[in-house]
């Protein structure tokens, strides 16, 4: 089961729960007091199992995302008390600010161009992988390495390395003729050179895609080739709808971490940004505002941003999603 | 009855197969086919494989050599980068940032085991008022961006004047905010028969005796799972020692490695390469030993890397 089935049958679960529930705890003539009493310990139980939890999500999660909206709207800078300016930072962000507008556009071309790639690969690989079972456990864990490694700031200094003037990368381009020098200083190649970095940790999702071709039955296949389907037809007509749920789960997990690259955009250009602010993505700005600039209002407008950006594709996933995602065992 | 079917079915079998010539050809091709799959996939692990093993090489190359010579091998060999490296740099030996990561690592095991196994069974197994709305409110976190939240917790541990100490880093990790643990032993949970726990409850046992010698004991693989990625991700977390560790001594390696990168990148390489390597180094043995539990628990819970 993919964690997206699950997420929807949980939910639906916990729904059925709590309408059993409010029904038990109305309470009523049928219920006598000792169910009544049980119902009540249950409650007593179920909080004290929860209050680690509890207070994280409220201490840490709830109260610090509710004062940051309020950050949102005034100018605070860690020594004098917030002051309020409205829609000041956000105003500020969209009309008067280059630096905040190039962040977001090398941002989406980020992760707009790196996602669809980086997946392409994913269930492309997962399919070759799919084809025959000779070594593939070897073949599935050598490139699942990337994506555990591949947010370090280890790798990142390699990365930096192999892309430099004269390195690895540079070096081979040279050999088929092609000069493209170092990726690192250059404005035009660093985006590139990141979505590299992000396609070449294609093992996450490629494993995830893994398990669930694993799970097509056979028989859709054999019964499209009797029907005279080819190898396109079959992957448009039987993978693709049957992977649906699985596409859907890796495109919302992706998009959303792509958006929150830092740790690696950080150390390839130590810090600054740069080339010409070619690697100041979105959080990396988002760090350089609120903590070394100290203007943790308008890094807190940023923060929201990015909520809201996060909470639109997410919605327009969902909602789009009872379209084109299949779920087995589902009419369609 | 079995024993006679099962050669009735294997003859029937045999006997509709095709005639023998097509089909020794067609085994033929088959395992030509195979053989450019295997060597396909070999060339692409190759590829994905090359920075590390570049990486590796490289920590052996004097730093004179980088921009020099870009293949593999280090044309003069040395282990000067490791001798150099672990001296330490800021007046801090190597071996007392691996420490720090390694309490770091560890302390954050215990807490996101303890934390997410009570909140699961919570979840999984207590029917409570508000159930579903904090079930819900969890798998909500699970998708949040947590910039959003950095802010008012460093203002929060400022406050606190936890600043510059390990706390910010470990104490969420007691309090399960890493939701994608939460969640995964709660899927975890739900699979296990509830037989067992009806009849302890039957026999009146409640739910700390449930959970801790029914539930606990099934659990383990659900984690050791969550154990060996709760490490994983913490020995390689930036952006919290980033923010909250000011003192050198202190530093987890993430942060000592920018203090490489930053004062000798331009003129050591070589030491920079090496001390990458050697942070590298838990998570490769790691993952060595682990891969099969790693990338199945990926495959079966949907877990990030």
């Amino acid at each position: 089961m993919t964690t997206t089935q699950s997420i929807v049958t949980a939910g639906a679960d916990a729904k059925a729960m709590r309408r059993e529930l409010r029904r038990a705890e109305r309470g009523g003539p049928s219920m006598s007091p000792g169910r009544r009493r049980a119902a009540r310990r249950e409650s007593v139980a179920g909080y004290g199992f929860l209050v680690p939890w509890l207070i994280g999500f409220l201490g840490l999660t709830l109260g610090p995302m509710l004062y940051s909206l309020y950050l949102a709207f005034t100018k605070y800078n860690l020594f004098k008390d917030p002051e309020w300016v409205g829609f000041d930072n956000f105003v500020r962000m969209f009309t008067d600010d280059p630096q905040f507008m190039q962040s977001v556009q090398i941002t989406l071309v980020y992760v707009l161009v790196g996602t669809p790639i980086k997946l392409a690969a994913a269930l492309g690989i997962a399919m070759l992988l799919n084809y025959r079972n000779k070594g593939s456990g070897f073949f599935r864990s050598s490139f699942y390495a990337p994506s555990l490694i591949g947010a370090s700031v280890s790798v990142a200094i390699v990365w930096r390395a192999m892309f430099s003037t004269d390195g690895p990368v540079d070096n081979s381009l040279s050999f088929f003729g092609i000069d493209l020098g170092g990726w690192v200083g250059n404005v035009a190649l660093v985006v590139p050179m990141m979505i590299l970095l992000a396609v070449w940790q294609f093992g996450a999702p490629m494993v995830i895609f893994l398990a669930g071709l694993k799970q097509i039955p056979q028989e859709l296949y054999e019964a499209a080739e009797m029907d005279g389907a080819g190898p396109v037809r079959k992957f448009r007509s039987v993978t693709i709808p049957m992977l649906s749920s699985v596409i859907f789960f890796n495109l919302l997990l992706e998009l959303i971490n792509a958006f929150q690259i830092f740790a690696s955009a950080y150390i390839i250009s130590n810090g600054s940004g740069g080339p010409a602010g070619m690697t100041n993505f979105y959080t990396v700005y988002l760090y350089k505002r609120g903590f070394a600039d100290l203007q943790m209002g308008y890094a807190s407008a940023m923060a929201w941003v990015l909520v809201i950006v996060v909470a639109i594709i997410a919605f327009i996933l969902f909602k789009t999603s009872t379209r084109w995602v299949h779920y087995a065992g589902e009419n369609r | 009855m079995s024993t006679i079917e099962v050669p009735r079915a294997e003859f029937l079998e045999i006997s509709t197969d095709q005639p023998a010539q097509p089909r020794r050809r067609r085994i033929k091709r088959k395992t030509v086919n195979t053989v450019i799959w295997m060597v396909a996939l070999l060339a692409l692990t190759a590829i994905v494989l090359y920075p590390l093993v570049w990486m590796l090489f490289a920590t052996f190359k004097p730093s004179s050599e980088f921009g020099q010579n870009p293949g593999l091998m280090p044309e003069n060999p040395t282990v000067d980068n490791y001798v150099k490296v672990v001296e330490g740099i800021a007046g801090t030996p190597l071996w007392r940032f691996f420490a720090n990561s390694l309490f770091i690592a560890v302390m954050a095991v215990i807490g996101t085991l303890f934390s997410s196994a009570l909140a699961a069974y919570a979840f999984a197994r207590i029917k409570f008022r508000g159930v579903g709305l904090l079930f819900a409110a969890m798998i909500g976190t699970l998708l949040l961006p947590f910039h959003v939240i950095i802010i008012p917790q460093y203002i929060m541990f400022n406050k606190l004047e936890l600043v510059d100490t390990y706390w910010p880093l470990i104490l969420p990790k007691f309090l399960a905010t890493e939701a994608f643990f939460v969640f995964l032993i709660v899927q975890f949970i739900r699979n296990i028969p509830r037989d067992m726990d009806e009849a302890a409850r039957i026999d009146g046992a409640g739910h700390l005796r449930i959970f801790f010698s029914i539930i606990l004991p099934l659990i383990k693989p659900a984690l050791i799972t969550s154990a060996i990625f709760t490490f994983i991700w913490t020995w390689n977390d930036f952006l919290g020692p980033l923010l909250y560790i000011n003192t050198p001594e202190e530093y987890p390696l993430p942060i000592a490695l920018k203090l490489y990168n930053d004062q000798t990148s331009t003129s050591d390489y070589g030491a920079t390469m090496a001390v990458s390597f050697l942070a590298l180094l838990p998570i490769l043995i790691f993952f060595i030993v682990f891969q099969r539990f790693l990338v199945d628990g990926v495959a079966t819970q949907g877990l990030k890397g």
